[in-house]
C-alpha cells in the first residue's frame, strides 16, 4: 500500500492512499479529464457558438456526477452547489424554465401562422 | 492553405507567453491535425485547424453527443494543453473554443489580453494537482439495509417500543458515520487548503465514473508552488494515517484547468 514517499504521478495519474481497492498508482480517468476539459478552463467566446450549458451535453456531464449528488446531499455535502452546470440542472427540475420558454416561443409562432392562414 | 483542403475552422487549445513552444512540432491535435501558435499582442494562442464539416455549429452540437468522440476530442485537447504546459506557464481553454479562422483567433486574444496576461500570472510557477477522497465503507448508509432490525413480532408486549429504540439506536449511529464522513473531508480540505494558494471544490463523482462503489465524499483542486509537491505528499500521507476510513487520491500535476477562469468568467 502507498504510504510514506510517494511516487511523482505523471500528469493525471492517481496516486492512492489509504483503504479501497487499486491502492497504489492508477492511470488519468476519463471522468477527471471530462471534468476539467468541459467544465473549467478559460472561456472567451468564440466564433462558433456553442454552449455547452445548453446542450445535450449536460446529460453527459449529468451522467459524469450527479448519480453520487443525492446521496452525497443527504451525507450533507453540498458545497457544489454554486456550480453552474448543475444550477441550471436545477433550474430544469425546477420547471424547465428555458425549456417552457422555447415552448411558448414555438407556440406562438404555431399560433401565429395557423391565425395568418386563415 | 493548400488547393485541395477541404473548409476547417480554428481550434482553440490554450494560451501562453511564449513565441512558439518546441513541443508543436509533431504534436497530434484534435481530429488529428498538426498544432501551431497564433500570436497577437504579445500572447500565443495554441490552435489547430479542424474540418467545418465536424465542427460547425450543427455538427458539434451533434457530436458533443457522442462519448466516444467527446472522449478522443477530450483526450486530443488535453494532451496538447498537457505538452504545453511541460514548458511553462499556460493557461487551458474550454474545450470546443473555435475560431472561423487566425484572425479571429488574434482578436480574441487582443480583446482579452490584460485578463489573459493575469491568469497566465497567477497559475506561473504553479501546479494544479486533484484531490478525491472516498468514505471506504463500500455503501453509504441505506434506509433498509439487510441489517435493518426486524420489525416486531406479533407476540411480546413492548416490542414494539423496543423495536423503535433499536431503530434509534440504528439511525445514531448512522447519522453518527455520516458525520464522521463529513469532518473527515473538512479537515482534509481545510488541512490542504492551507498548503495552497487556491483551492476549488467540485461536485462528487458518481461511483460508476470513479470505478468503485465508493462514496466520494471530497473532489477538490489545489493550486501549489512549483517546490511544495513533497509537501502535498507528506500531508496527505498524514491524513490518510488520521482517517483511516477514508481513501485518499492524488491526481496531477494538471495544467491549471480549475484556476483558469477568468474573475468576470465565473458568472454564467
Amino acid at each position: 500500500m502507498a504510504s510514506g514517499d510517494m511516487v511523482r504521478p505523471g500528469s493525471g495519474a492517481a496516486q492512492v492512499y489509504g483503504p479501497g481497492p487499486g491502492a497504489g498508482r492508477e492511470p488519468a480517468n476519463l471522468g477527471d479529464i471530462l471534468e476539467r476539459v468541459l467544465d473549467k478552463g478559460l472561456v472567451i467566446a468564440g466564433d462558433i457558438q456553442v454552449n455547452l450549458l445548453d446542450i445535450e451535453l449536460l446529460t453527459i456531464k449529468l451522467r459524469l456526477v450527479i448519480a453520487s449528488l443525492d446521496t452525497a446531499r443527504e451525507v450533507g455535502i453540498d458545497w457544489w452547489e454554486s456550480d453552474p452546470w448543475l444550477n441550471s440542472r436545477a433550474a430544469e427540475q425546477a420547471g424547465g424554465q428555458e425549456e417552457l420558454e422555447e415552448e411558448n416561443r414555438r407556440l406562438r409562432a404555431r399560433l401565429q401562422a395557423l391565425e395568418s392562414g386563415r | 492553405m493548400s488547393a485541395v483542403t477541404e473548409p476547417s475552422v480554428v481550434w482553440a487549445y490554450a494560451v501562453t507567453e511564449r513565441d512558439r513552444p518546441a513541443c508543436l512540432d509533431g504534436l497530434e491535435g484534435v481530429g488529428g491535425g498538426p498544432v501551431r501558435a497564433v500570436v497577437a499582442a504579445g500572447l500565443t494562442a495554441i490552435a489547430g485547424d479542424v474540418p467545418l464539416a465536424g465542427f460547425g455549429e450543427a455538427a458539434l452540437r451533434r457530436n458533443l453527443e457522442d462519448l466516444g468522440w467527446l472522449e478522443a476530442t477530450a483526450r486530443a485537447h488535453h494532451r496538447v494543453i498537457e505538452a504545453v504546459a511541460g514548458e511553462g506557464p499556460v493557461v487551458p481553454m474550454r474545450l470546443a473554443t473555435i475560431y472561423r479562422d487566425d484572425a479571429g483567433a488574434a482578436a480574441a486574444l487582443a480583446e482579452h489580453a490584460g485578463d489573459l496576461r493575469a491568469a497566465i500570472g497567477r497559475t506561473r510557477a504553479r501546479k494544479e494537482w486533484g484531490i478525491k477522497a472516498y468514505a471506504a465503507r463500500p455503501d453509504p448508509p441505506d434506509r433498509d439495509a439487510g441489517s435493518a432490525p426486524r420489525p416486531p413480532g406479533r407476540a411480546a408486549a413492548g416490542s414494539g417500543a423496543a423495536y423503535l429504540a433499536r431503530r434509534r439506536q440504528q439511525l445514531t449511529a448512522q447519522e453518527r458515520a455520516r458525520r464522521d464522513v463529513v469532518t473527515s473531508a473538512e479537515l482534509i480540505h481545510a488541512r490542504l487548503a492551507g498548503l495552497a494558494e487556491q483551492s476549488r471544490l467540485h461536485p462528487p463523482q458518481s461511483p460508476q465514473l470513479a470505478g468503485h462503489r465508493m462514496q466520494m465524499i471530497l473532489n477538490a483542486a489545489y493550486l501549489l508552488a512549483d517546490d511544495r509537491d513533497d509537501d502535498l505528499a507528506a500531508a496527505v500521507t498524514d491524513l490518510a494515517g488520521r482517517h483511516p476510513a477514508v481513501r485518499i487520491e492524488i491526481t496531477g500535476p494538471w495544467p491549471p484547468y480549475s484556476f483558469a477562469a477568468l474573475p468576470e468568467a465565473r458568472q454564467p
